[in-house]
């Protein structure tokens, strides 16, 4: 008999995601107390989930248009146009996806050929890179460092471009670090990209968790637009992660080879999403405000918690993550995360697991009770002062 | 203009958390909020003194705690005084202790009244002795709670599960 073949190498050369490791210890545990979590402690707005069983209740259970429900990117372009006066045709510039993570697939492998390059801000969100290579691009790490507050900014792209580099893919406000980007800053990125024909792939799924300053939108700085694919979603504002509705904004002629691939692979979001995602913008703004109010006193909380502790940890400006510094422990992040949960039951994120830039770090989320954040701090202080009594 | 509607905004976010939280202490709302304890205490002392914080109290499920209640809602209807409108009248039917809560309200009637007692027989004995007697009440409707799904923003349902996995990217 011939042996089986092998499966694709890209595929298989892929990495296991650093924060699976630690799912699986924290998951056999009791009384863990997690800072781990990627998502909203808040359950979406009773007015969203109402309007959904009223969908159902009617029998609106069938496919959508590829694109989406039009009354859904009818809502999304006025939306965009109000918060940050872009504009966004609903007919052929808006689509629909199943959460940004399938709007970043789409689009990488609608503008990458094989063995071309996307500059990746590190840290970052752990999907980006994966998702170039799946696409059958290469992604070039870009470091960014605590100093410069997790910003990227265009020399230290252009210390990485080639003849082969594309496109440039940023997420601010920033999974992990919380960091988000000035208009300034962002313009000379801008103005990088136009120097070198680079594609720009903005995913702002927390532009509406910025506590601090106005959050940038890219499309909507001068000579963005037309190369700028926007990708935002419900899932974070709305505490919607789990009805995985997310768009994709962009030029026509570019959206409408996304769609080609959106309408083979995908077909379209699913319709009860999509009808709650329409009462999400319609409205949940009050109850938008109110969680946004909420977590920016967690933030101080935790941060100024991790400070006292004697874990440098910067304010961030945006998202719900607190990115503390380890290095005064003597640990690597992995460490830390790995004897941090076993002694103490809290689980956390290792920084590595987000790439360059990463280590000495730990994402900690702050969408959980202030009630919990306390537990947490106060465990984590006891970990930090035994290693204190350790080490001397 | 600008830095008033930044304090205003401020100052509001202190009375969102202690509507929450009527026990957050001011050094855990300074701790949210990024301002000093001081402060804190100074304008919630203030907030106090003006009458815009009332009183702090518990949200308590009486029936949980075994402890029988009887609400109803009545719905009176009275004839206005001159000079003093339905003041004088919601005053005192407002001063009984039975009685929660008074409104002067639109529609068919003209006050809605929510009355409190341990059993049927006070509740009925409360509208049939005092409230319809008060002069100026020409007539009352009187509706028994049977049971209470929400009450001051407290829901009395099944607890909603968002169980959401321990770490997540």
């Amino acid at each position: 008999m011939i042996p089986l073949k092998p499966i694709a190498k890209i595929a298989s050369a892929l990495p296991v995601s650093g924060i699976r490791r630690f799912f699986d210890i924290a998951a056999s545990m009791q009384d863990v107390v997690s800072l781990g979590v990627g998502e909203p402690d808040f359950v979406t707005p009773w007015s969203i989930r109402e309007a959904a069983i009223y969908s159902l209740e009617r029998g609106q259970t069938s496919y959508t248009s590829n694109w989406g429900l039009i009354e859904l990117r009818r809502a999304i372009s006025e939306h965009l146009e109000r918060l940050y006066q872009v504009n966004y045709r609903p007919e052929d510039q808006i689509l629909i996806t199943v959460g940004v993570s399938e709007g970043l697939d789409i689009a990488l492998r609608t503008i990458l050929d094989a063995g071309d390059e996307v500059l990746v801000p590190e840290p970052c969100y752990v999907s980006y890179k994966p998702c170039v290579s799946l696409a059958g691009g290469i992604p070039i790490a870009v470091e960014t460092t605590a100093e410069e507050g997790f910003r990227v900014n265009a020399k230290q792209l252009e210390a990485q471009l080639t003849s082969r580099t594309k496109a440039i893919l940023l997420g601010y406000p920033s999974n992990p670090t919380g960091a988000t980007m000035p208009r300034a800053l962002m313009e000379e990125i801008v103005r990088f990209a136009e120097a070198n024909g680079l594609y720009i792939l903005s995913d702002e799924i927390y532009d509406r968790l910025t506590y601090e300053g106005e959050h940038t939108c890219v499309p909507s700085i001068k000579g963005a637009y037309a190369r700028t694919i926007l990708f935002n979603g419900f899932s974070k504002a709305y505490a919607m992660t789990g009805w995985r509705i997310g768009y994709i904004c962009a030029p026509s002629n570019i959206l409408a080879t996304i769609m080609k691939i959106h309408s083979y692979t995908m077909l379209c979001a699913p319709i009860t999403g999509q009808k709650a995602a329409i009462e999400a913008l319609k409205g949940s703004e009050p109850q938008v405000q109110d969680m946004v109010e909420q977590y920016s006193q967690r933030r101080r909380v935790i941060v100024n918690g991790f400070n006292q502790i004697g874990l440098e940890c910067h304010m961030p400006a945006g998202a719900f993550y607190a990115f503390p510094s380890i290095v005064s422990t003597g640990l690597t992040s992995e460490e830390f995360a790995e004897r941090l949960l076993y002694e103490q039951h809290v689980a956390l994120v290792p920084g590595t697991a987000f790439g360059a830039g990463g280590a000495n770090h730990v994402r900690c989320s702050y969408a959980t009770s202030i009630d919990k954040i306390e537990i947490a701090l106060a465990r984590i202080k006891c970990f930090v002062d035994k290693l204190k009594t350790e080490s001397n | 203009m600008k830095g008033e509607s930044v304090r205003e905004e401020k100052r509001c976010e202190i009375l969102n958390i202690l509507s929450r939280d009527g026990r957050a202490s001011a050094e855990d709302i300074a701790k949210q909020t990024g301002r000093l304890e001081s402060e804190v205490k100074d304008t919630i002392a203030q907030y106090e003194h003006d009458g815009v914080i009332k009183r702090y109290n518990a949200v308590i499920d009486w029936e949980k705690a075994g402890i029988d209640k009887v609400t109803a809602f009545i719905d009176v209807r009275v004839v206005p005084a001159r000079d003093v409108g339905f003041d004088a009248i919601a005053g005192r039917i407002a001063r009984f202790p039975e009685v929660r809560s008074v409104w002067l309200v639109s529609g068919g009637s003209d006050l809605r009244v929510v009355v409190e007692a341990t059993n049927l027989r006070q509740l009925a004995n409360f509208v049939a002795e005092k409230l319809s007697t008060i002069n100026g009440v020409t007539g009352t409707v009187t509706h028994f709670q049977l049971r209470r799904y929400k009450e001051d923003d407290v829901l009395y349902l099944e607890a909603e599960g968002n169980e959401r996995l321990v770490i997540t990217p």
